[in-house]
Protein backbone atom coordinates (compact mmCIF):
# COMPACT_ATOMS: atom_id res chain seq x y z
CA UNK A 1 0.00 0.00 0.00
CA UNK A 2 1.15 3.74 -0.31
CA UNK A 3 1.17 5.85 2.87
CA UNK A 4 -1.98 8.41 3.37
CA UNK A 5 -1.24 12.40 2.03
CA UNK A 6 1.24 13.91 5.02
CA UNK A 7 3.10 17.09 4.94
CA UNK A 8 6.82 17.53 4.92
CA UNK A 9 9.65 19.48 6.24
CA UNK A 10 13.76 19.08 6.65
CA UNK A 11 14.91 21.46 8.81
CA UNK A 12 18.42 22.42 8.62
CA UNK A 13 19.00 22.47 12.84
CA UNK A 14 17.63 20.96 15.70
CA UNK A 15 16.20 24.08 16.85
CA UNK A 16 14.05 24.14 13.70
CA UNK A 17 13.26 20.47 14.28
CA UNK A 18 12.21 20.97 17.72
CA UNK A 19 10.25 24.21 16.43
CA UNK A 20 8.47 22.10 13.81
CA UNK A 21 7.63 19.46 16.54
CA UNK A 22 6.49 21.96 19.00
CA UNK A 23 3.54 23.50 16.26
CA UNK A 24 2.50 20.03 15.38
CA UNK A 25 1.96 18.45 18.83
CA UNK A 26 0.83 14.97 18.13
CA UNK A 27 0.47 15.33 14.18
CA UNK A 28 4.32 15.45 14.25
CA UNK A 29 6.59 12.58 13.82
CA UNK A 30 10.44 12.42 13.30
CA UNK A 31 11.76 10.89 9.99
CA UNK A 32 15.43 9.46 10.47
CA UNK A 33 16.02 6.73 8.62
CA UNK A 34 12.37 5.51 8.34
CA UNK A 35 13.02 1.57 8.51
CA UNK A 36 10.53 1.48 11.35
CA UNK A 37 8.16 4.34 11.09
CA UNK A 38 7.82 4.15 6.59
CA UNK A 39 6.25 0.44 6.79
CA UNK A 40 3.88 1.06 9.38
CA UNK A 41 3.03 4.23 7.21
CA UNK A 42 2.58 2.05 4.38
CA UNK A 43 0.31 -0.33 5.62
CA UNK A 44 -1.77 2.71 7.21
CA UNK A 45 -1.09 2.28 10.89
CA UNK A 46 0.47 4.90 10.96
CA UNK A 47 -0.66 8.48 9.56
CA UNK A 48 1.29 11.62 10.77
CA UNK A 49 -0.44 14.73 9.12
CA UNK A 50 3.63 16.40 9.32
CA UNK A 51 6.98 14.52 8.87
CA UNK A 52 9.34 16.29 9.66
CA UNK A 53 12.57 14.97 8.71
CA UNK A 54 16.02 15.37 10.55
CA UNK A 55 18.11 14.40 7.73
CA UNK A 56 19.34 17.43 7.40
CA UNK A 57 20.72 18.15 11.34
CA UNK A 58 24.63 16.99 10.50
CA UNK A 59 24.37 18.17 13.89
CA UNK A 60 22.37 15.52 15.40
CA UNK A 61 25.01 12.73 13.57
CA UNK A 62 27.88 12.15 16.17
CA UNK A 63 28.98 9.55 17.90
CA UNK A 64 31.55 10.53 20.83
CA UNK A 65 32.70 9.74 24.28
CA UNK A 66 31.64 12.31 27.13
CA UNK A 67 33.09 11.13 30.75
CA UNK A 68 32.15 7.34 31.54
CA UNK A 69 29.82 7.45 28.33
CA UNK A 70 29.62 6.92 24.40
CA UNK A 71 27.07 8.95 23.04
CA UNK A 72 25.22 8.62 20.20
CA UNK A 73 23.09 11.65 18.17
CA UNK A 74 20.57 11.02 16.64
CA UNK A 75 21.67 10.83 13.16
CA UNK A 76 24.00 7.90 13.56
CA UNK A 77 22.90 5.12 11.68
CA UNK A 78 23.07 1.85 12.66
CA UNK A 79 25.45 0.54 9.91
CA UNK A 80 27.94 3.15 11.20
CA UNK A 81 27.86 2.32 14.68
CA UNK A 82 28.41 -1.10 13.54
CA UNK A 83 31.99 -0.31 11.97
CA UNK A 84 32.64 2.47 14.41
CA UNK A 85 36.04 1.54 16.45
CA UNK A 86 34.46 3.21 19.22
CA UNK A 87 31.84 1.32 19.60
CA UNK A 88 33.52 -2.06 19.53
CA UNK A 89 36.44 -0.53 21.97
CA UNK A 90 33.71 0.92 24.77
CA UNK A 91 30.53 -0.88 24.58
CA UNK A 92 31.18 -4.27 23.16
CA UNK A 93 27.67 -5.26 23.80
CA UNK A 94 26.12 -2.62 21.81
CA UNK A 95 28.82 -4.01 18.37
CA UNK A 96 27.49 -7.50 19.56
CA UNK A 97 24.01 -6.77 19.47
CA UNK A 98 23.91 -4.42 16.07
CA UNK A 99 23.81 -7.29 13.77
CA UNK A 100 20.99 -8.77 14.95
CA UNK A 101 18.97 -5.70 14.22
CA UNK A 102 17.43 -5.97 10.40
CA UNK A 103 19.20 -6.63 7.43
CA UNK A 104 22.23 -4.72 6.02
CA UNK A 105 19.91 -2.32 3.98
CA UNK A 106 18.06 -1.93 7.08
CA UNK A 107 20.89 -0.79 9.03
CA UNK A 108 22.44 1.21 6.46
CA UNK A 109 19.26 3.57 6.96
CA UNK A 110 18.63 2.98 10.19
CA UNK A 111 19.32 5.13 13.18
CA UNK A 112 19.76 3.84 16.55
CA UNK A 113 18.25 6.43 18.39
CA UNK A 114 15.16 5.85 15.81
CA UNK A 115 15.08 1.80 16.78
CA UNK A 116 14.69 3.19 20.41
CA UNK A 117 12.22 5.55 19.78
CA UNK A 118 10.21 3.68 18.09
CA UNK A 119 9.84 1.03 21.25
CA UNK A 120 9.48 -2.30 19.40
CA UNK A 121 8.90 -4.70 21.98
CA UNK A 122 11.67 -7.41 20.63
CA UNK A 123 14.12 -4.19 19.53
CA UNK A 124 17.30 -5.54 20.04
CA UNK A 125 18.80 -2.13 20.92
CA UNK A 126 16.59 -1.79 23.63
CA UNK A 127 18.05 -4.55 25.85
CA UNK A 128 21.52 -3.12 24.98
CA UNK A 129 20.31 0.13 26.05
CA UNK A 130 18.96 -1.54 29.71
CA UNK A 131 22.00 -3.45 30.38
CA UNK A 132 24.30 -0.50 29.20
CA UNK A 133 22.59 2.05 31.77
CA UNK A 134 21.11 4.16 28.89
CA UNK A 135 20.25 7.40 29.39
CA UNK A 136 17.99 8.77 26.95
CA UNK A 137 18.55 12.51 26.13
CA UNK A 138 15.08 14.05 25.36
CA UNK A 139 14.70 17.31 23.75
CA UNK A 140 11.49 19.52 22.98
CA UNK A 141 11.31 23.01 22.02
CA UNK A 142 11.17 24.09 25.79
CA UNK A 143 13.91 22.24 27.39
CA UNK A 144 15.63 19.33 27.68
CA UNK A 145 15.38 16.21 29.73
CA UNK A 146 16.94 12.91 30.36
CA UNK A 147 15.19 9.24 31.11
CA UNK A 148 16.89 6.10 32.19
CA UNK A 149 16.23 3.52 29.53
CA UNK A 150 14.74 1.55 32.07
CA UNK A 151 11.80 4.13 32.59
CA UNK A 152 11.83 4.70 28.98
CA UNK A 153 10.31 2.37 27.45
CA UNK A 154 7.02 1.86 28.83
CA UNK A 155 4.66 -0.44 26.55
CA UNK A 156 4.74 -1.94 22.99
CA UNK A 157 5.26 1.03 20.49
CA UNK A 158 4.83 3.02 23.49
CA UNK A 159 7.94 5.19 25.05
CA UNK A 160 7.97 8.17 28.16
CA UNK A 161 8.29 10.21 24.48
CA UNK A 162 5.63 13.19 24.80
CA UNK A 163 4.16 15.29 22.00
CA UNK A 164 6.78 17.94 21.04
CA UNK A 165 9.48 15.68 22.49
CA UNK A 166 11.94 13.82 20.20
CA UNK A 167 14.99 11.45 21.34
CA UNK A 168 18.36 13.75 20.06
CA UNK A 169 20.66 11.26 21.78
CA UNK A 170 21.39 8.18 23.85
CA UNK A 171 24.43 7.80 26.15
CA UNK A 172 25.74 4.27 26.85
CA UNK A 173 28.05 3.67 29.52
CA UNK A 174 31.52 2.84 28.42
CA UNK A 175 32.49 -0.81 29.22
CA UNK A 176 35.67 -1.54 31.50
CA UNK A 177 38.42 -3.78 30.60
CA UNK A 178 37.34 -6.42 32.69
CA UNK A 179 33.56 -7.02 31.82
CA UNK A 180 32.35 -9.80 30.16
CA UNK A 181 29.54 -9.49 27.34
CA UNK A 182 26.93 -11.49 24.96
CA UNK A 183 24.00 -11.04 23.55
CA UNK A 184 22.10 -14.02 22.22
CA UNK A 185 19.24 -14.28 20.16
CA UNK A 186 16.75 -16.73 18.47
CA UNK A 187 14.40 -15.97 15.14
CA UNK A 188 12.33 -17.93 13.30
CA UNK A 189 15.19 -17.42 10.72
CA UNK A 190 18.48 -15.72 10.99
CA UNK A 191 18.43 -12.21 10.88
CA UNK A 192 14.44 -11.97 10.92
CA UNK A 193 12.57 -10.63 13.66
CA UNK A 194 13.80 -11.90 17.10
CA UNK A 195 11.35 -14.55 18.50
CA UNK A 196 13.63 -14.10 21.93
CA UNK A 197 17.23 -12.53 22.92
CA UNK A 198 19.41 -12.51 25.86
CA UNK A 199 21.86 -9.70 26.81
CA UNK A 200 24.27 -9.89 29.62
CA UNK A 201 27.13 -7.77 30.66
CA UNK A 202 29.23 -9.09 34.07
CA UNK A 203 31.53 -6.59 35.60
CA UNK A 204 34.20 -8.84 36.73
CA UNK A 205 36.95 -8.39 39.78
CA UNK A 206 39.21 -10.96 40.79
CA UNK A 207 37.67 -13.81 39.73
CA UNK A 208 33.65 -12.56 41.59
CA UNK A 209 31.25 -10.39 39.71
CA UNK A 210 30.79 -6.82 40.99
CA UNK A 211 27.86 -6.17 38.74
CA UNK A 212 25.54 -8.00 36.23
CA UNK A 213 23.27 -6.75 34.03
CA UNK A 214 20.39 -8.72 32.40
CA UNK A 215 18.08 -8.35 29.98
CA UNK A 216 15.71 -9.84 27.87
CA UNK A 217 13.39 -9.55 25.14
CA UNK A 218 10.47 -11.83 25.09
CA UNK A 219 9.99 -11.80 29.03
CA UNK A 220 7.32 -9.00 29.29
CA UNK A 221 5.59 -6.25 26.79
CA UNK A 222 9.27 -4.57 26.58
CA UNK A 223 12.70 -5.19 27.22
CA UNK A 224 13.38 -5.65 30.65
CA UNK A 225 15.89 -5.91 33.09
CA UNK A 226 15.99 -9.13 34.99
CA UNK A 227 17.08 -8.06 38.13
CA UNK A 228 16.66 -11.39 40.36
CA UNK A 229 19.13 -13.22 38.25
CA UNK A 230 21.42 -10.32 38.12
CA UNK A 231 21.21 -10.40 42.31
CA UNK A 232 22.38 -13.96 42.59
CA UNK A 233 25.54 -13.67 40.56
CA UNK A 234 26.47 -10.21 42.17
CA UNK A 235 29.28 -10.40 44.71
CA UNK A 236 29.53 -13.60 43.48
CA UNK A 237 31.73 -16.32 41.17
CA UNK A 238 30.01 -17.06 38.37
CA UNK A 239 30.20 -20.63 38.18
CA UNK A 240 28.64 -23.51 37.25
CA UNK A 241 26.11 -23.15 40.45
CA UNK A 242 25.51 -19.50 40.69
CA UNK A 243 24.60 -19.69 36.79
CA UNK A 244 22.08 -22.39 37.31
CA UNK A 245 20.82 -20.73 40.36
CA UNK A 246 20.21 -17.04 38.08
CA UNK A 247 18.61 -19.09 35.27
CA UNK A 248 15.95 -20.26 37.54
CA UNK A 249 15.37 -17.33 39.06
CA UNK A 250 14.87 -15.96 35.77
CA UNK A 251 12.60 -18.97 34.76
CA UNK A 252 10.36 -18.02 37.24
CA UNK A 253 10.00 -14.29 36.78
CA UNK A 254 9.70 -13.87 33.00
CA UNK A 255 5.90 -13.64 31.33
CA UNK A 256 6.65 -14.24 27.94
CA UNK A 257 3.81 -13.85 25.55
CA UNK A 258 2.21 -15.42 22.86
CA UNK A 259 1.73 -14.44 19.28
CA UNK A 260 2.47 -16.00 15.66
CA UNK A 261 5.90 -16.55 16.04
CA UNK A 262 5.84 -18.65 19.57
CA UNK A 263 3.68 -19.24 22.44
CA UNK A 264 4.85 -18.07 25.97
CA UNK A 265 5.74 -21.29 27.18
CA UNK A 266 8.10 -21.94 24.10
CA UNK A 267 9.44 -18.46 24.65
CA UNK A 268 10.60 -18.89 28.14
CA UNK A 269 11.93 -22.15 27.62
CA UNK A 270 14.64 -20.43 24.95
CA UNK A 271 14.89 -17.59 27.64
CA UNK A 272 16.41 -19.60 30.12
CA UNK A 273 18.71 -21.28 27.39
CA UNK A 274 19.92 -18.41 25.50
CA UNK A 275 20.93 -17.37 29.33
CA UNK A 276 22.69 -20.00 30.22
CA UNK A 277 24.07 -20.03 27.15
CA UNK A 278 24.88 -16.44 26.94
CA UNK A 279 26.57 -16.18 30.45
CA UNK A 280 28.93 -18.92 29.68
CA UNK A 281 29.73 -17.73 26.21
CA UNK A 282 30.46 -14.21 28.46
CA UNK A 283 32.29 -15.95 31.20
CA UNK A 284 34.56 -17.75 28.22
CA UNK A 285 35.37 -14.58 26.27
CA UNK A 286 34.07 -15.94 23.00
CA UNK B 1 -3.33 18.05 -0.70
CA UNK B 2 0.01 18.47 0.17
CA UNK B 3 2.54 20.93 -2.60
CA UNK B 4 4.64 18.98 -4.77
CA UNK B 5 8.50 19.70 -4.06
CA UNK B 6 11.05 19.46 -6.47
CA UNK B 7 13.52 16.79 -5.53
CA UNK B 8 17.17 16.57 -7.65
CA UNK B 9 19.05 13.21 -7.31
CA UNK B 10 22.37 12.10 -8.83
CA UNK B 11 21.07 8.63 -10.34
CA UNK B 12 23.66 6.69 -12.08
CA UNK B 13 25.72 9.59 -12.09
CA UNK B 14 23.56 11.67 -13.76
CA UNK B 15 21.41 14.63 -12.52
CA UNK B 16 17.86 13.91 -12.47
CA UNK B 17 15.75 16.20 -11.45
CA UNK B 18 11.50 15.78 -10.56
CA UNK B 19 8.67 16.86 -8.44
CA UNK B 20 7.07 14.28 -5.57
CA UNK B 21 4.19 14.22 -3.57
CA UNK B 22 5.83 14.39 0.08
CA UNK B 23 4.31 10.59 0.23
CA UNK B 24 5.27 9.10 -3.20
CA UNK B 25 8.24 6.52 -2.36
CA UNK B 26 11.54 6.71 -3.96
CA UNK B 27 10.66 3.74 -5.45
CA UNK B 28 7.61 5.12 -7.68
CA UNK B 29 9.46 8.45 -7.84
CA UNK B 30 12.11 6.04 -9.83
CA UNK B 31 9.69 4.48 -11.52
CA UNK B 32 7.44 6.64 -12.45
CA UNK B 33 8.70 10.17 -12.68
CA UNK B 34 11.74 9.29 -14.07
CA UNK B 35 10.92 5.92 -16.03
CA UNK B 36 13.45 3.95 -14.17
CA UNK B 37 11.80 0.49 -14.15
CA UNK B 38 14.46 -1.56 -12.85
CA UNK B 39 13.21 -1.47 -9.04
CA UNK B 40 10.43 -3.40 -8.52
CA UNK B 41 7.91 -3.30 -5.75
CA UNK B 42 6.97 -6.10 -3.93
CA UNK B 43 6.05 -6.39 -0.56
CA UNK B 44 5.95 -2.43 0.11
CA UNK B 45 7.18 -2.70 3.43
CA UNK B 46 11.05 -3.49 3.37
CA UNK B 47 10.42 -7.45 3.36
CA UNK B 48 11.25 -8.73 0.21
CA UNK B 49 14.07 -6.82 -1.28
CA UNK B 50 12.73 -6.46 -4.95
CA UNK B 51 13.06 -2.68 -4.77
CA UNK B 52 16.51 -2.57 -3.04
CA UNK B 53 18.98 0.40 -4.79
CA UNK B 54 21.91 1.86 -3.09
CA UNK B 55 21.56 5.37 -1.33
CA UNK B 56 25.31 7.12 -1.23
CA UNK B 57 26.57 3.74 -2.23
CA UNK B 58 25.03 1.67 0.24
CA UNK B 59 22.48 -0.84 -0.11
CA UNK B 60 18.76 0.55 0.62
CA UNK B 61 15.08 -0.41 0.07
CA UNK B 62 13.50 2.09 -2.28
CA UNK B 63 9.97 1.48 -0.70
CA UNK B 64 10.94 2.77 2.65
CA UNK B 65 12.30 6.33 1.37
CA UNK B 66 10.39 9.27 0.56
CA UNK B 67 11.68 10.75 -2.69
CA UNK B 68 11.39 14.66 -0.63
CA UNK B 69 13.70 13.16 2.34
CA UNK B 70 16.49 12.12 -0.18
CA UNK B 71 16.88 15.62 -2.00
CA UNK B 72 20.53 16.10 -2.72
CA UNK B 73 21.24 12.17 -1.91
CA UNK B 74 23.38 9.75 -4.67
CA UNK B 75 21.22 6.96 -5.84
CA UNK B 76 22.65 3.74 -7.84
CA UNK B 77 20.04 1.36 -9.71
CA UNK B 78 20.68 -1.50 -11.58
CA UNK B 79 20.07 0.29 -14.80
CA UNK B 80 23.04 2.12 -13.86
CA UNK B 81 25.48 -1.36 -13.28
CA UNK B 82 26.62 -2.19 -16.97
CA UNK B 83 26.11 -0.23 -20.47
CA UNK B 84 22.78 -0.75 -22.73
CA UNK B 85 24.80 -3.77 -24.58
CA UNK B 86 26.92 -5.22 -21.72
CA UNK B 87 26.53 -7.56 -18.44
CA UNK B 88 28.25 -6.96 -15.21
CA UNK B 89 30.37 -9.94 -14.13
CA UNK B 90 27.78 -10.13 -11.23
CA UNK B 91 24.50 -10.05 -14.15
CA UNK B 92 26.80 -12.45 -16.54
CA UNK B 93 26.92 -14.91 -13.59
CA UNK B 94 23.29 -14.89 -12.85
CA UNK B 95 22.59 -15.51 -16.77
CA UNK B 96 25.27 -18.27 -16.75
CA UNK B 97 24.11 -20.07 -13.30
CA UNK B 98 19.94 -19.89 -14.69
CA UNK B 99 19.86 -17.56 -10.98
CA UNK B 100 16.78 -16.28 -12.29
CA UNK B 101 13.59 -16.77 -13.53
CA UNK B 102 10.64 -14.61 -13.71
CA UNK B 103 12.92 -11.73 -12.77
CA UNK B 104 11.25 -9.60 -10.44
CA UNK B 105 13.40 -10.26 -7.31
CA UNK B 106 16.69 -9.95 -9.70
CA UNK B 107 17.87 -6.16 -9.17
CA UNK B 108 17.13 -6.62 -5.74
CA UNK B 109 19.85 -9.87 -5.71
CA UNK B 110 21.95 -7.98 -7.93
CA UNK B 111 22.13 -4.86 -5.72
CA UNK B 112 22.51 -6.64 -2.41
CA UNK B 113 25.61 -8.93 -4.14
CA UNK B 114 26.99 -5.87 -5.40
CA UNK B 115 27.48 -4.31 -1.74
CA UNK B 116 28.67 -7.21 -0.39
CA UNK B 117 31.15 -8.58 -2.77
CA UNK B 118 32.60 -5.27 -2.12
CA UNK B 119 32.73 -6.02 1.90
CA UNK B 120 33.54 -9.00 1.33
CA UNK B 121 35.40 -10.18 -1.97
CA UNK B 122 36.23 -13.71 -1.28
CA UNK B 123 32.82 -15.46 0.73
CA UNK B 124 32.34 -19.08 1.63
CA UNK B 125 28.65 -20.33 0.94
CA UNK B 126 27.28 -19.80 4.41
CA UNK B 127 28.64 -15.97 4.24
CA UNK B 128 26.54 -15.89 1.28
CA UNK B 129 23.28 -17.66 2.54
CA UNK B 130 23.57 -14.98 5.29
CA UNK B 131 24.24 -12.19 2.82
CA UNK B 132 21.11 -12.59 1.06
CA UNK B 133 19.15 -13.38 3.53
CA UNK B 134 16.60 -10.39 2.98
CA UNK B 135 15.90 -10.95 -0.60
CA UNK B 136 12.94 -13.18 -1.39
CA UNK B 137 13.34 -14.99 -4.66
CA UNK B 138 9.70 -16.77 -4.85
CA UNK B 139 10.53 -19.14 -7.93
CA UNK B 140 14.17 -19.66 -9.18
CA UNK B 141 14.81 -20.80 -5.60
CA UNK B 142 18.20 -19.78 -4.01
CA UNK B 143 20.68 -22.59 -4.89
CA UNK B 144 21.50 -21.32 -7.89
CA UNK B 145 21.06 -17.66 -6.94
CA UNK B 146 24.19 -18.86 -4.20
CA UNK B 147 25.96 -20.41 -7.27
CA UNK B 148 25.76 -17.46 -9.15
CA UNK B 149 27.23 -14.80 -6.55
CA UNK B 150 29.97 -16.95 -5.70
CA UNK B 151 31.06 -17.05 -9.41
CA UNK B 152 30.52 -13.63 -9.87
CA UNK B 153 32.59 -13.38 -6.74
CA UNK B 154 35.66 -15.05 -8.32
CA UNK B 155 35.05 -13.52 -11.49
CA UNK B 156 35.16 -9.98 -9.70
CA UNK B 157 38.65 -10.80 -8.16
CA UNK B 158 40.08 -12.49 -11.22
CA UNK B 159 39.34 -9.08 -13.23
CA UNK B 160 40.98 -7.02 -10.47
Amino acid sequence: MKPAPFSFCAPGDLAGVLEALAANGEDGRILAGGQSLVPLMNLRLVRPEMLISINRCSELDYLRLEGDSLVCGALVRQARAEESDLVQEECPLLAMALPYVGGQANRNRGTICGSLAHGDPLAELSAAALVLDGEMRIAARDGQRTVAAEDFFLDGLTTALQPGEMLAAVAFQRQGGDERSAFLEMGNREHGFAVAAVATRLGMVGGRCEFARIAMLGAGPTARRIRAAEEILTDSEVDDAAIERAVTAAHDIIEAPSDLHADGEFRRHVLTTLLERALRQAMAGE
Amino acid sequence: MPEKIEVTLTINGETRRGLAEPRLLLADFLRHELGLMGAHIGCEHGVCGACTILIDGRTARSCLHFAVALDGAVIDTVEGLAGPDELHPIQEAFHQNHALQCGYCTSGFLLTTLEFLRRNPDPDEDEIRRALTNNLCRCTGYTNIVKAVAEAAAALRAAD
